[in-house]
């Protein structure tokens, strides 16, 4: 009963979307360039079925990588900012003016400065736009550490890095998680925005513009649906590592 | 009798952006071996920061803090610490916070032993059955009541205890006085109490030391002449209340120092 539940409440839920959006082209009687309804999608699926499989690859791998990549610098970055008031006075103003650039305007940038190099302009975009919260959060965690949770370690003549590993650390991981799943989403973004906008481009961003370019808007519209559907599984990827990482901050419902 | 710990002319101010703040001044004060000494004094006159010397958290601007005869430069192995909030740690279970300390101490202590120590300790405060537990799901004093063992389950010489009582009911803070009477006939160590709690400080203590507002002194010592198997009805002798009466009266004269509030 609560199996069914968990997952079938997800499900009805999923279920009342598509018929409201079904609904609403009905309604209207928009045509498909206008807007696409979810019964178009199946028909793109099966046409281009393999594509998707490819392309959904190839966005999948260069975000995970970028994610990769924004949790070792923004983890490393938090620890400078957690421990170091001085690193925290100097990067504060520099990360957040940085995170307030539109990444969109640094793709034509990048694009220039490693020409043709689509896998790692990609790749660097996802890491470019996903390692801000992580570094943030894991900051804050490690900064606003209790003194007695030092202090209990600290009497007994531990060295900072026990400190850091038997207490900070762990203490940290709610957080940290609470981060990552921010910056899984984003990672998406990031990895897109350079595959839409990038000539002779791979990924599903890629495909996408070839549907606009075709016309084919049934296409586009199953590419953002196909888009949505790694970027669940990505995300309850982190939940399902949050569980057993940091299974421990989650307090009994009711 | 050997002094265990021994303060002798502490001066200590903090820095702050309004300049230096005095926080202790000639502050002397000795506890021997296997004594239980509680300071009470008025807030923010400097109780915490003397925990934190003992502890050898800190060091003092002037002065000495003394340990088992050796001048206390940085932290050591054999005390043991005890606050206000129980910090425990949320994803150890109960059996696992209390082991800490002796994975820093005795590293090389086999997993059995170290358990066995923890169950021990656990027994004799009333968690037998809660070993598995998340302190989450445990109460404020079944979580300070863990907390204890942690402190002393590494067999620390001095027990260093800031308000660890402060933020429990009433009821419940008597329950944890007689429980920390009963460990200390257990496990004799030498303790360092502070309080606010005036009975607290009757019941628990062999000396009260009062310290004076801030920049903080000993002002008045006060030794507890009740039997060590004290009960909480003896708190309700004459005796206690004469010394009750003793201990307020000289309260009240370290707040007017403080500048007359209150």
């Amino acid at each position: 009963m609560q199996v069914l539940r968990k997952v079938g409440v997800p499900i009805l839920a999923i279920v009342m979307f598509l018929v409201a959006w079904e609904f609403l082209v009905w309604v209207n009687d928009w045509p498909n360039y206008k807007m696409a309804s979810p019964s178009d999608l199946p028909p793109a699926f099966i046409k281009y079925g393999w594509l998707f499989i490819e392309m959904g690859w190839q966005t999948l791998w260069r975000t995970v990588l970028g994610l990769i990549l924004a949790v070792l610098f923004g983890t490393f970055l938090g620890m400078l900012m957690g421990f170091s008031k001085l690193m925290r006075d100097g990067l504060y103003p520099i990360l957040v003016g940085f995170n307030a650039v539109p990444k969109a305007t640094l793709v034509p940038v990048i694009s220039l400065i490693f020409i043709g190099q689509h896998d790692f302009n990609t790749v660097l975009m996802a890491f470019l736009i996903s390692f801000f919260p992580i570094a943030v959060s894991v900051g804050i965690g490690l900064s606003t550490l209790e003194p007695e949770y030092r202090d209990i370690l600290r009497s007994l003549g531990a060295s900072r890095f026990t400190i850091f590993r038997k207490i900070a650390l762990p203490k940290t991981l709610p957080e940290f998680f609470g981060a990552l799943k921010v910056s899984v989403t984003l990672a998406f973004i990031g990895t897109n925005l350079v595959e839409i906008v990038s000539p002779h481009g791979r990924g599903l961003g890629a495909l996408f513009k070839s549907g606009e370019t075709n016309g084919d808007y049934p296409l586009m519209f199953a590419v953002l649906i196909a888009l949505a559907f790694l970027g669940v599984v990505l995300y309850y990827a982190v939940v399902a590592l949050e569980r057993i990482f940091a299974g421990w901050a989650e307090r009994p419902a009711g | 009798m050997t002094n265990l710990i021994e303060i002798k002319g502490v001066t200590h101010a903090y820095q702050t952006a309004s300049g230096p703040l005095p926080v202790l001044k000639g502050l002397d004060l000795s506890v021997p071996e296997g004594e239980f000494c509680a300071v009470v004094g008025p807030s923010g006159c400097g109780k915490s920061t003397l925990t934190r010397l003992v502890a050898g958290l800190m060091k003092p601007d002037v002065g000495e803090v003394w340990l088992h005869g050796e001048l206390v430069k940085s932290p050591r192995k054999t005390v043991g610490m005890a606050f206000q909030n129980p910090v425990l740690l949320e994803w150890r279970n109960i059996l696992e916070n209390v082991i800490l300390p002796l994975e820093i101490v005795a590293p090389s202590m086999p997993r059995a032993k170290r358990e066995a120590r923890a169950r021990e300790l656990l027994d004799l405060v009333g968690l037998t059955g809660f070993e598995g537990k998340r302190p989450s799901e445990l109460s404020g004093g079944m979580r300070q009541r863990a907390s204890l063992c942690r402190a002393i389950v590494h067999k620390p010489d001095v027990l260093i205890m800031d308000e660890p009582f402060g933020a429990l009911d009433a009821f419940t803070r008597e329950d944890l006085w007689q429980t920390m009477r009963d460990l200390r006939a257990q496990e004799p160590f030498t303790c360092v109490l502070i309080t606010h709690d005036l009975r607290e400080s009757v019941f628990l203590g062999d000396q009260v030391i009062v310290l004076s507002g801030r920049p903080a002194h000993s002002q008045y010592v006060l030794n507890v002449d009740l039997p060590s198997d004290r009960t909480i009805e003896a708190l309700y002798t004459p005796p206690a209340a004469k010394m009750l009466a003793i201990l307020r009266q000289q309260i009240q004269i370290a707040q007017g120092r403080d500048g007359g509030a209150h």
